[in-house]
């Protein structure tokens, strides 16, 4: 009935069950290992099965509170993630089918819920901190307590950023602070062994969702958009609902104090589909927006570059084959294939422009000093695209929007409307500094002349934006490349007989965790600005882009690189 | 690296700062006060590893900012700091001072001064044994506000004195003052420290009411105990407290034979050679010649009229009774490699005589005496003396001739 997965012989929706309770495939008869019992939500044994069902019995606690286990916390979370998702315009099926299942299949399989009994564990009896705990002297005992410990005078809070160890044990009859009756177990559990649920991984399972339905909708806009604020992340927590208390250590399983990094989420991702042991996932097609193709094309918009660079972006990514279904499409396992949407789009833009324009600091202006002279004859058609005019045009908007985007970040707020608290006797030592905290925003507030409340953005997928209509020519999509372009046996090639590779041997990513280091000083500054470009647009680091411009260069010169290891600039 | 490990939140908020910092040095108050409402959420995550933790920092520029707000008024101010007060237990008295410090700033003196009685009457556990010196500072402080009243209430009394009032009730006023003040100067000067101004006061009041013994204990033990760092004012205070007394000379050259050690330079030093060239003792005037020497060489002297005429006399007197030359001799073998170029240059001679006669008539005779007739200096200012047909240069001009062969046994 809820059970959504496709088959993996017909990628089919329709199941049915067998008589020995087992699921098949109605359309091709393939039968699954999945029981029925254990998808059957009605199926009780278990007091977690029992609160994460309906909710119905929970105990009600003196402070108004109720009993909440901390897959709940995530579940809310992914709620409204969904949510807000489907608010930026992604199919309701989204929510409803895709992230729930796969959210209930997390479950099962890290033995949370929708099974017999967690495994191995015994959930032990942890009372909530109330007031008459002493919190002094359980410091010696716990190593886990350490990252609770508060000091009388300041009211400081020494807390390590880090998680417990997983070798950090609690004896049984420490009470431990936590609103959730499971925190304290949580943050013990040992990471390796159930891919345990943190707040960065909500984006995984977003991120995986929207793939699975091919939305049109990168990694890096996601990203983008939770730190604009249009999806919860940050403080999400303020929306579980009254009775489910947050404190304590759950504070440090929800609240976040850094941005999610691009590279965690993707990573965690892969883990987390060869985890959940998905089939391949639907196929990405060249009418897919994941496509390099389409990609490539969204952004050589917005880098304000022209578009007829896009037939150069689609001969690369044919050339290399990296439009391929099966390239593209994810299929789940320990070596799944590592493919960054949009960093790959952008990588192929970039080597197409050393292609065109070489970027070695010289070649580049040459060629533009040239498509300048052209230009002054050619006053019918589009205007040739000149190098220094887009590099004058960008490099304000950059440093503009840079400037803003620095500013925005040192402004940013951080803490939550909710005030939190760590136990229950800090909880007026709290209150009283967010009551600082207002009073002092307050009073400087009006002392900082008149300053607009800051507005969330719209969301957007453009970042910068680039109109024809304007006419200090500032737009360069429709110009024409005919300027640095020659004519070769009745075909366009680029007058650039030259390439230089950025690296000439791939590191090993198991070694170091990157196939190449890039360092600004040691490559081109044309290089170093386009690299810049796309690292804003896409707000990640330069060298995860450079990476991957190295391996598409691989894969492009790959029989040059063959015969003649030795040089580093190639002829075509 | 640690960069790395750090959490956005805290990046973020060093940023922050860093904007703050940068408005606050091109004194723009507005921006600095708009991005320090973006920090102060800071203090809700003080986890105070760092030297300096958000509150303190809040604190510090928090004041600066409103310091020197156009729109930002005293009591605005006022309302800030006793926030900063309660957000922190350490630094309570720190806090405290410093708005009482703010407050003398502006000439709230009363306001300063129920401040200072305020915090004087805190405590809080074993944080009071702790911030035992920022007590002990406000509790002089207030002893220096007592004195300032005891002083407004003194010269009450005097004035109706001379009107010929009397006022009982401003007398028991200002001994209460004293008593109060007293008390509080003459513990904080135990400590070894700088309290130039508390001991000032302090032995004003001792010697109003006439206990010139303990003013002079305290005077000698300010100057002269080894745990308090070396300062020349402590001497300066001794000598003049001894002169006030009427003491000999030979005490008062002591304590000026210590400042001239420390600070050579110092205005006090033509007194000091005044009273050595008058001494009898031959060693007291050779120390004389060298003090008034050692004067001369700092730029700030150059145009000291007085400093000059105290050399020219003592080395006039030296020439003319022939005895000790080679004092002289002594002194210049230094010096003559550059006075020549320190003082007596030509374009010095020619702005001296224009700007100042006096000035140059003195330099001019130690100028003679020690270059000779020829030298740039004398004959120039000597020319322009005579042609003047001013007679004190003619005078001069004789006596530098008559002793010309001088210069060359002082630099041979």
């Amino acid at each position: 009935r809820d059970f959504h997965e496709r088959c993996a012989q017909c990628s089919d929706v329709n199941w049915g069950v067998t008589d020995g309770g087992r699921f098949y495939c109605r359309t091709c008869h393939n039968v699954t290992e999945r029981t029925r019992e254990v998808v059957n939500t009605d199926f009780v044994t278990n007091t977690r099965v029992q609160t994460i069902s309906k909710g119905s019995r929970r105990q009600e606690k003196d402070d108004g509170g109720c009993e909440w286990y901390v897959c709940e916390g995530f579940q809310l979370v992914l709620k409204k993630q969904a949510e807000a998702l489907e608010a930026l315009g992604v199919c309701p099926q989204m929510k409803d089918e895709v992230l729930y299942n796969f959210w209930r299949l997390y479950l099962q399989k890290s033995k949370q819920a929708y099974c017999n009994r967690p495994a191995g564990e015994t959930i032990k009896s942890l009372s909530v901190c109330d007031s008459s705990t002493d919190v002094d002297s359980e410091l010696e005992r716990s190593s886990l307590l350490h990252l609770l410990s508060v000091s009388e005078s300041e009211g400081d809070l020494q807390t390590d950023c880090s998680f417990a160890s997983s070798t950090s044990k609690v004896s049984e009859s420490t009470s431990v602070c936590s609103g959730s009756v499971d925190g304290s177990l949580y943050l013990m559990k040992n990471q390796k062994e159930k891919l345990r649920m943190t707040m960065p991984m909500t984006l995984s399972f977003c991120y995986m969702a929207l793939l699975w339905l091919r939305e049109p909708m990168t990694l890096s806009d996601l990203l983008r958009f939770v730190v604009e604020g249009h999806i919860p992340y940050l403080n999400v927590f303020q929306h579980f609902p009254e009775k489910m208390k947050l404190c304590g250590l759950d504070l440090k399983i929800f609240c976040v104090e850094s941005w999610p990094v691009y590279e965690e989420v993707y990573n965690q991702m892969l883990e987390l589909a060869a985890f959940l042991d998905l089939p391949r996932f639907p196929d990405i097609t060249d009418s897919c927006f994941l496509h390099p193709d389409m990609l490539c094309m969204k952004y050589l918009m917005e880098a304000n570059l022209p578009d007829e660079l896009h037939n150069w972006t689609c001969r690369v990514v044919k050339k290399i084959c990296i439009g391929e279904v099966d390239f593209l499409t994810l299929v789940p396992g320990n070596k799944s294939r590592k493919v960054k949407y949009d960093v790959l789009a952008v990588a192929v833009i970039i080597v197409v422009l050393k292609l065109l324009f070489l970027l070695d600091d010289h070649y580049e202006w040459l060629l533009s000093d040239f498509a300048e002279e052209r230009n002054k004859n050619n006053k019918e058609g589009s205007p040739y695209f000149e190098f220094k005019k887009w590099y004058k045009v960008i490099k304000c908007a950059l440093d503009t929007e840079q400037k803003k985007l620095d500013e925005e970040r040192a402004k940013y707020l951080w803490r939550s409307e909710k005030p939190l608290f760590y136990s229950v006797k800090n909880k007026s030592r709290v209150l009283k500094r967010r009551q600082m905290v207002v009073s002092l925003q307050n009073q400087f507030g009006k002392l900082s002349g008149s300053v607009r409340p800051a507005e969330k953005p719209s969301p957007s997928i453009f970042q910068l934006s680039w109109s024809e209509e304007n006419t200090d020519g500032s737009c360069f999509h429709g110009h024409s490349l005919e300027g640095i372009l020659q004519e070769k046996c009745g075909l366009l090639a680029a007058m650039n007989p030259d390439y230089w590779l950025c690296t000439v041997k791939l590191c090993t990513e198991r070694l170091c965790g990157h196939l190449a280091h890039y360092r600004e000083v040691d490559f081109p500054q044309s290089y170093h600005f386009v690299l810049r470009l796309f690292s804003f647009l896409l707000k990640i680091q330069p060298s995860y882009i450079h990476d991957e411009v190295c391996l598409i260069e691989r894969k492009l010169f790959n029989k040059k690189l063959c015969k003649k290891p030795k040089y580093t600039v190639l002829r075509k | 690296s640690s960069q790395e490990h750090k959490s956005n939140f805290k990046k973020s908020k060093e940023a922050c700062l860093s904007y703050i910092q940068d408005a606050m040095l091109q004194k723009q108050w507005k921006r600095a006060a708009e991005f320090l409402t973006f920090y102060v959420e800071s203090l809700e995550k003080d986890f105070s590893t760092e030297h300096v933790g958000p509150s303190e920092i809040i604190w510090r520029i928090g004041s600066e900012i409103l310091c020197h707000h156009p729109r930002a008024s005293m009591r605005e101010f006022n309302s800030f700091i006793e926030q900063m007060k309660t957000s922190s237990v350490k630094r309570y008295l720190k806090v405290c001072l410093e708005h009482s410090f703010h407050l003398l700033c502006n000439g709230l003196i009363h306001d300063a001064y129920q401040n200072l009685s305020l915090a004087e009457s805190w405590r809080f556990g074993e944080q009071t044994a702790i911030q035992d010196k920022e007590m002990k500072l406000i509790q002089a402080y207030k002893g220096l506000l007592d004195y300032y009243s005891w002083s407004k209430q003194k010269n009450i009394l005097l004035e109706h004195g001379q009107d010929g009032f009397e006022d009982l009730s401003v007398e028991q006023e200002m001994h209460s003052y004293f008593r109060k003040a007293a008390m509080n100067l003459k513990e904080i000067i135990k400590i070894p420290g700088v309290w130039d101004l508390f001991v000032k006061c302090y032995v004003d009041l001792l010697e109003f009411y006439g206990d010139h013994n303990e003013a002079r204990q305290v005077l000698n033990e300010y100057a002269y105990n080894s745990k308090f760092p070396a300062n020349p004012n402590a001497h300066v205070y001794l000598y003049q407290f001894l002169k006030r007394r009427g003491e000999s000379k030979k005490s008062l050259i002591s304590v000026l034979k210590i400042l001239h050690d420390i600070v050579p330079s110092h205005e006090l030093m033509i007194d000091f050679n005044t009273m050595l060239q008058k001494s009898k003792k031959r060693k007291k005037r050779r120390l004389g010649l060298e003090v008034i020497f050692a004067a001369l060489d700092y730029a700030g002297w150059k145009e000291n009229v007085k400093a000059w005429s105290c050399l020219s006399r003592q080395m006039k007197q030296i020439v003319i009774s022939e005895k000790h030359l080679n004092w002289i001799k002594q002194e210049w073998s230094s010096r003559k490699d550059w006075w020549p170029a320190f003082h007596f240059s030509h374009y010095l001679a020619k702005g001296n005589w224009k700007e100042n006669e006096s000035l140059s008539y003195e330099k001019a005779l130690v100028a003679g005496i020690l270059l000779g007739k020829d030298c740039k200096y004398f004959k120039y200012v000597s020319h322009q003396g005579c042609k003047a047909k001013v007679k004190r240069f003619q005078i001069l001009k004789k006596f530098v001739n008559k002793n010309n062969p001088v210069h060359l046994r002082i630099s041979g």
